[in-house]
């Protein structure tokens, strides 16, 4: 067998596919659109399946914040993403504000401060948050965060309260949309931190180089050299952070004491993510219900979508600066 | 290696040996279970059972299903919990044997029903209850004496401080904090939000002006997922209140509910009998037994606040083995022996003698026809 395949080879070097190629072409091929063919199926899903209670509904989708849409007899269906998608954005916001510095630092500290050896010990650790599964996450904000926060929120309600982020009167359960914020970042933090990571080691040895020669501490080396030249890659990381944010859905159904008000009060209870929701009212939802959960998962899609695809363009306009 | 090869055989070895000592408890049970449902009339061949509803007997239903079928052999019941609205669609249309559900079949519900029941009357039993709870976080205090307006304001916000006259009044010799009180409220749709919206809605008067929904119906103060949630959230919180379902309240306080001089705690029995205290529903037929809860009745020792689910079932079934099995297993369902295990189970109060003297009656009348 060997023997003819080989004289095949050599006697037509060119032109003539051999069939493995063939096929792992066409499978790579396949898998490659199977992906597009994917993305497209979910869309179109999710627009089908909402048409039916769009198009009954009688208030406004984007603008308001209630949400009926199962109409009893004499009742109109009313429901709208407005305090939803608002809720959303606030605990990935929250998360992002206070995950990125961190996942900064943590970046800037295995690469260029610790020893080695602790170095892939910490990078394995962090990798290692990423792999703790969200409702872990979520007992773990619901059963001891939460308690341990209600003194630190009164403090800041009590001195910082003139900013209306942190009016009063704090949640007296501590179960607010900053509590879920927190537990993001804990959750997001790992993904910051290697796209940073991998950013910051590929700084040219030149450039540090130079700095560290022009007299500059290491400090200053950072700031002016690694800094610059790793902000798109950490830019990245923290879009594709926020969209794991948006869209993470268990810890928030957990944490989070919810209701449906459009509030930049992040120490009291209320606001309501878009996926904390839909878990929360699937179970019981009928007809129009199910279908309503769907169009506010669409616009779920819509957002996480946007972060991505943003998310890439700023990782891809890093890759133009540097080749 | 060595050392390391020795704890995996040692590993294995207590692996089995636990394995082994599983089916020997397993076995040990077995004889027990079928003495416990020793009185169930099994349907001789067995054959599959089919049932869909509330989630809300979903625990219960797993106590009846697994001591049946274990006391049947060869029969098999399947209850989907996709909801009591859906459940009830599925036996209109000939889907399932037998619904459960938080609502008995409206008016109009029966009569599509009939036609699948050939032409019979609807049964609707009200098998399952299970008592709702009012919860509170306070130090020291175990106990409170609230009546249903109280708990309408309370609920509703208007009410804000534990201090409050309204409360003070109502129990002189408790010690009340000047503590805001935050009402913790469901955050899923939920049967047993409905069950307390309705109560509320019919016996507090002017101080619940709101509709009966599975939604909490006013901006929340404060809302958590699930029953263990709410229990959670009451628990870290100071002076917070809730209604949970009574088998969640654990340490907490809890209120006394009552509207002349009498308040009554909850307890099996006290729920239990409110199905008594009730009247039957107008439109009902001699064998259905849906109730028209009377949740303002003045009968000594009644716990009002209590979420009712029924199984809903033909009087005559067209197949003889469905109505065999359906027989069989609410016979079983509404006996002393399945209400207990429901109650070890699900936490729900086991119905009164008097209301399974009815309905065992009327299951016993369930049949097969042309």
């Amino acid at each position: 067998m060997t023997t003819t395949d080989s004289s095949e080879t050599a006697v037509a070097p060119r032109g003539k596919r051999r069939l493995g190629d063939l096929v792992f072409a066409n499978s790579a091929r396949g898998a490659g659109l199977l992906i597009l063919a994917i993305l497209a199926g979910v869309a179109l899903f999710l627009i089908v399946q909402s048409l039916s209670s769009l198009t009954a509904n009688e208030g406004n989708f984007f603008t308001s914040s209630e949400w009926s849409p199962e109409a009893g007899p004499g009742e109109e269906v009313r429901f709208g993403v407005a305090a939803l998608a608002f809720g959303t954005v606030l605990g990935a916001a929250i998360a992002l504000v206070l995950a990125t510095p961190v996942a900064v630092g943590i970046a800037l500290f295995i690469v260029y401060y610790a020893p080695r050896r602790l170095a892939a010990l910490l990078g394995y650790l962090v990798d290692l948050l990423a792999a703790i599964p969200s409702v872990v996450y979520g007992l773990w904000g619901l059963v001891y965060l939460v308690d341990q926060l209600q003194p630190l929120y009164r403090f800041m309600a009590e001195y910082l309260g003139w900013i209306p982020l942190f009016a009063g009167p704090v949640s007296s359960t501590g179960r607010t949309m900053l509590s879920a914020g927190i537990v993001l970042a804990v959750m997001i933090l790992p993904i910051i931190t290697a796209m940073a990571r991998d950013v910051f080691t590929q700084v040219p040895q030149t450039h540090r180089e130079a700095a560290l020669a022009l007299g500059a501490t290491r400090w200053e080396m950072i700031r002016t050299a690694v800094l610059p030249f790793g902000r798109p890659g950490v830019i990245g990381g923290a879009m594709l952070g926020m969209g794991r944010a948006l869209g993470e859905t268990m810890a928030v159904a957990m944490i989070l004491s919810p209701s449906l008000v459009i509030s930049p009060n992040v120490l009291q209870s209320g606001n309501q993510t878009i996926a904390a929701h839909i878990a929360l009212q699937y179970p019981e939802a009928t007809g129009t219900g199910v279908s309503a959960l769907i169009a506010a998962g669409l616009v779920l899609f819509g957002i996480t979508l946007a972060v991505n695809m943003a998310a890439r363009f700023v990782v891809s306009r890093r890759k133009e600066f540097t080749e | 290696m060595k050392l390391s090869k020795y704890s995996q055989f040692a590993g294995i070895a207590l692996a089995g040996t636990l394995a082994l000592t599983a089916c020997g408890s397993d076995q040990a049970v077995d004889p027990e279970n079928q003495q416990a449902a020793g009185d169930v009339n099994c349907v001789d061949g067995g054959g599959t059972l089919d049932g869909a509803g509330a989630s809300s007997q979903e625990n219960a239903m797993a106590a009846w299903k697994a001591s049946w079928e274990g006391a049947c052999e060869g029969s098999v019941v399947q209850y989907d919990s996709v909801g009591s609205g859906a459940g009830r669609e599925q036996f209109i249309s000939g889907g399932v044997a037998f619904a459960g559900s938080d609502a008995a079949l409206s008016e109009a519900e029966t009569e599509s029903a009939t036609e699948r029941c050939n032409g019979s009357e609807v049964a609707n039993l009200p098998a399952y209850i299970s008592p709702i709870a009012v919860a509170f976080n306070l130090d020291g205090i175990d106990s409170l004496d609230l009546t249903p307006e109280v708990i309408g304001q309370i609920f509703n916000q208007e009410i804000t401080n534990w201090n409050d006259e309204a409360i003070a009044d109502l129990n002189p010799d408790a010690d009340l904090p000047d503590q805001e009180i935050v009402p913790v409220n469901r955050a899923d749709e939920s049967g047993t939000t409905e069950n307390f919206v309705a109560y509320l809605s019919e016996a507090a008067g002017d101080a619940w002006p709101h509709e009966v929904s599975g939604n909490w119906p006013i901006e929340p103060v404060e809302a958590a997922q699930g029953s263990s949630g709410v229990v959670q959230a009451v628990e870290g919180g100071q002076g917070t209140i809730t209604y949970v379902d009574a088998s969640h309240v654990g340490e907490l306080g809890t209120a006394a509910v009552g509207g002349g001089d009498e308040f009554v705690e909850y307890s099996p029995e006290a729920a239990a009998a409110i199905v008594d205290a009730s009247d039957p529903r107008e439109s009902n037929t001699e064998n259905d037994h849906a109730i028209d809860l009377n949740y303002t009745t003045d009968e000594a020792g009644v716990y009002p606040i209590v979420l009712i689910s029924y199984e809903i079932a033909c009087m005559q079934y067209q197949d003889q083995q469905d109505a065999d099995l359906v027989k069989s297993f609410l016979n079983y369902v509404v006996s002393e022996e399945g209400q207990q295990a429901a109650a070890e189970e699900a936490g729900s109060a086991p119905i009164s003698q008097a209301t399974r003297d009815k309905l065992l009656n009327t299951i016993e009348q369930i049949s097969a026809g042309a």
